[in-house]
């Protein structure tokens, strides 16, 4: 019996007092990522957020877009969004403008959220829009059979790579912080209880917030360049990850089996779109104003 | 119900096409616009623009046209009624997100102002020649709406009704406007808020537990509908789903969900003939047209008939479902039917078909960048009446 | 007359387009006929040609476009290069005599009616109200629409702050209007000898 099986087999057994399942639709499990996958690792440690975040449910709304990451909208147990590739942040966008009570988190892949969908991260970011964005972040495109990412970094093979990449990846930390988001960090899958933490930070705090979440892709990029599976990805995040809260964004790009540099980078406070756009008409237009909505807590 | 009074401007306006269309919105109750400019639809999302801040709601020009026309649908699950606004190569990006509005059933109601066309084109300049792309442009099989003004007035009262018949259908329907109509202005007539029939999104009474986000009946094909944030905890994706809303990737589930988005249109497009008939009965020659096109096929009409032609007009007002049995019917006395349009042979195909032969169908075509000179459509007619 | 076509030509920034619309939205709004505007949208900015063509009828108005104007209003000499040569036979040519010099393109039973409008303008302290003192030059020499709804539609069209100058300009130009119909209907046929 393989050691992921085994995994697997142990956790069916404890399936009645798992505290993530009241928060998964289990009439849609099983889910569709692969043994040694870090993606439902991330799924649990999000889990934990919401308990120890204790927002209201019926409150808070997922939006995913295309790829492995983006399934994650249809197994959680909230409003959730399935919506088209690279377009989550724009759909989330609106859905957050329609109804400001709602608290909204993007949960997406390096592929859907910074090739097709880079643009609208960017100006989301830019516009402080009030969501928390998590990006699960393995290499590669898995979904499509293990294709060049824009994160996939420079020296392993690819199908469309096929003699090794030689892109230039993006430091999405780096590309968050630049565009103005509120609170920026990057953890491993080996690193639950601070992922855990984050993702409370996240879905506490108000404007664009980014996590990047390094996963393994053990079926589509690990084996195909000899790194092992799941438990080995996880087994190099462990030893070569460096805690450095703080840090100037530009300097944690990430190399092929490099160092990891995680932590929270940034944490600082702006208005949100919303909040600009209630204060600059209150301000312009005074009484011919009609104000929108509940945009403030409280209000 | 009646519109919110908040929302309509009533009163007597000089206002051309993309001003009254933005008026139409804001008294159906549009509370959200996600735009991006291009003309010569921008004047829609910069009077939205302006607008917006007196009477309640959110304008957000968003960074490109796939963003704006998925934020829209985004706000629809948030509750609000939407608008998107584009034309030619706008229209072109925002394809996949068509198919997704269709697909989950997103009431959206979406305004063309056709220019001339492929790429770049014409941007300033008219044509007609979108009318088959919002039919079959995003991938796989769908149904729409789509209405034809042909002055600011039906820009106004046709974006009302769009907006009543997307929440009727749950689908997007179109307001297929042009560059002429867009931009010209004339009076427009906007009444009291109370004389505005508003249609409400189909809420559900039911609770969660008892709610399937895509239930439907045997005699009822449009689902009913809830809104993030009320506890029904929905699934909604463009995957091929079962009426949980659940991705059900199966020949079943398609043989079931694809079949119901057409019917529901398909069955009910009966109910959704709006045509203007002008001495249709007992014409020789019946001229069919819409949009700008009407207002010159008219003056040629005016022509012919001074000429002692007996000749009728046609004038769709919904272009998409396209009236085939009314059409099919005006052959038992028409022998022969012209189709003026801003575009180099697109509903013509449509008459084609519903007349199957019974009757000549003479196509005038234009490639746009101004309208058809009143004289070729008289032509046309003249050589049709032979 | 039961349907007028008017175009109004100029360049970009001379106002050409409110002088349609103020013409259109007196007719539509404050008169209770039928008005269609049409105004040529194109890559023009400031200074190059403009144009705008207006149609008043008594009944609905189909075909929009005006091809062959009753009536041509025209501030720059390439509007009147381009516009003189589709005037109706018999028709009018109001134009702005410093910016328009008149030649033979003119059709030849045309009538033609100048106004200094530019000094008009200066002389009330703003040049930028040419625009407004050739439609009180039009209202004062047609009949087309009346001189209150032309009051009204400029009142109701130019920015606040600035009614009383343009009103002003409306009521030199439309003076300026009657006097020449005036003295051209006393001297017949002298109306063209610029």
């Amino acid at each position: 019996m393989s050691e992921s099986l085994e995994l697997h087999l142990a956790g069916e057994e404890s399936a009645l007092d798992n505290p993530v399942l009241p928060y998964l639709r289990q009439d849609r499990i099983p889910h569709i990522w692969c043994p040694g996958c870090g993606i439902g690792t991330s799924v649990n440690c999000f889990c934990r957020a919401l308990t120890d975040s204790a927002l209201d449910l019926d409150k808070l709304a997922i939006v995913s877009g295309i790829g492995c990451t983006g399934r994650t909208a249809g197994y959680l147990n909230l409003d959730s969004f399935h919506t088209t590739h690279g377009r989550a942040i724009p759909f989330a966008t609106g859905l957050k403008l329609a109804n400001p009570e709602l608290n909204v988190v993007v949960y997406s892949g390096d592929g859907d959220l910074f090739a097709i969908g880079g643009n609208h991260f960017f100006h989301a970011a830019r516009r402080n829009m009030d969501l928390l964005v998590i990006c699960v972040n393995n290499f590669t495109y898995g979904m499509t059979g293990g294709q060049v990412a824009p994160t996939t970094p420079v020296g392993p093979t690819q199908t469309t790579m096929p003699l090794g990449n030689f892109e230039n990846p993006f430091n999405l930390p780096f590309i968050a912080d630049a565009c103005g988001a509120t609170y920026v960090a990057r953890w491993t899958v080996y690193h639950v209880r601070q992922l855990a933490k984050a993702m409370k930070e996240g879905l506490l705090k108000k404007g664009f917030r980014f996590i990047e979440v390094m996963a393994p892709c053990p079926t589509l990029y690990s084996r195909r360049n000899r790194l092992g599976d799941g438990v080995d990805q996880v087994k190099y995040y462990k030893e070569n990850s460096v805690i450095k809260n703080g840090i100037d964004t530009k300097d944690i790009g990430l190399g092929y089996q490099g160092e990891i540099v995680v932590g929270k980078f940034v944490d600082r406070e702006r208005p949100t779109w919303l909040e600009a756009m209630d204060d600059h008409f209150s301000a312009v237009l005074g009484d011919r104003y009609t104000p929108y909505g509940p945009m403030r807590e409280g209000e | 119900m009646s519109a919110d009074p908040k929302g309509v401007l009533t009163g007597t306006h000089f206002l051309d096409g993309d001003h009254a269309a933005c008026e139409g919105a804001l008294a159906a109750g549009c509370r959200f616009v996600a735009g991006y400019p291009i003309t010569p639809s921008t004047e829609i999302v910069e009077r939205f623009a302006a607008r917006i801040p007196l009477v309640g709601g959110v304008f957000i020009q968003m960074e490109d046209e796939l963003a704006a026309s998925i934020a829209i649908q985004g706000a629809v699950w948030g509750g609000k009624k939407v608008l998107n606004v584009t034309s030619g190569p706008g229209l072109s990006l925002m394809m996949e997100h068509l198919g997704y509005a269709a697909m989950t059933e997103t009431p959206s109601v979406w305004i063309d102002v056709q220019r001339g066309g492929p790429s770049t084109g014409l941007p300033t300049l008219p044509a007609q020649a979108d009318m088959m792309q919002i039919k079959w442009g995003s991938h796989g099989d769908y149904e729409i709406i789509a209405l034809s003004p042909n002055s600011p007035q039906e820009c106004f009262d046709l974006t009302i009704r769009a907006f009543n018949l997307a929440e009727e259908y749950r689908c997007p329907v179109f307001v297929m406007m042009d560059e002429v109509v867009g931009h010209m202005t004339e009076r427009v007539v906007i009444p009291p808020a109370d004389q505005i029939e508003i249609t409400e999104r189909k809420w559900t009474k039911k609770k969660p537990g008892e709610f399937r986000l895509y239930g439907t009946t045997e005699t009822d094909l449009v689902p009913e509908m809830v809104k993030a944030g009320d506890g029904y905890r929905v699934h909604v994706t463009g995957l091929t789903h079962d009426d949980r809303g659940y991705p059900s990737m199966t020949v079943p589930t398609q043989a079931r969900l694809v079949p119901r988005l057409l019917d529901k249109i398909r069955t009910n497009a009966s109910k959704l003939v709006d045509v203007r008939m002008d001495g249709c009965e007992g014409a020789d020659v019946i001229v069919v047209s819409f949009g700008i096109t009407s207002r010159v096929a008219s003056a040629a009409i005016d022509s012919a008939r001074a000429q002692g032609l007996k000749v009728g007009h046609l004038r769709l007002v919904i272009c998409w479902p396209f009236p085939a049995a009314l059409i099919q019917q005006l052959t038992a006395t028409a022998k022969a039917f012209v189709v003026p349009e801003l575009n180099m042979g697109q509903m013509v195909q449509e008459v084609r078909q519903a007349v199957n032969g019974t009757a000549k169908v003479v196509s005038v075509p234009h490639p746009g960048g101004t309208v058809h000179d009143p004289g070729t459509i008289l032509d046309a007619i003249v050589e049709a009446a032979r | 007359m039961a349907k007028t076509e008017i175009r109004v030509g100029g360049l970009g920034g001379q106002g050409v387009i409110l002088n349609a619309s103020i013409l259109g939205k007196a007719a539509s709004i404050f008169e209770g006929k039928h008005a269609t505007l049409i105004q040529a949208f194109g890559p023009e900015a400031r200074g190059s040609a403009c144009s705008a063509q207006v149609t008043i009828s008594d009944e609905a108005i189909g075909y929009p476009y005006v091809k062959h104007p009753d009536v041509l209003v025209l501030m720059s000499q390439d509007a009147y290069r381009q516009f003189a040569p589709t005037l109706k036979p018999g028709g009018l040519l109001l134009y702005e005599e410093e910016l328009v010099a008149l030649d033979n393109q003119l059709p030849k039973d045309a009538r033609a009616l100048g106004i200094p409008a530019t000094r008009f303008a200066e002389e009330l302290g703003r040049r930028l109200v040419l625009n407004i003192l050739m439609v009180g030059f039009f209202t004062g020499v047609t009949d087309v629409v009346s001189y209150e709804a032309v009051e009204k539609a400029v009142k109701d069209s130019v920015p606040k702050g600035t009614e009383d100058l343009n009103l002003r300009a409306l009521k030199r130009g439309y003076d300026y209007g009657r006097e020449q119909v005036q003295s051209a209907a006393s001297k017949p046929a002298a109306s063209k000898k610029k």
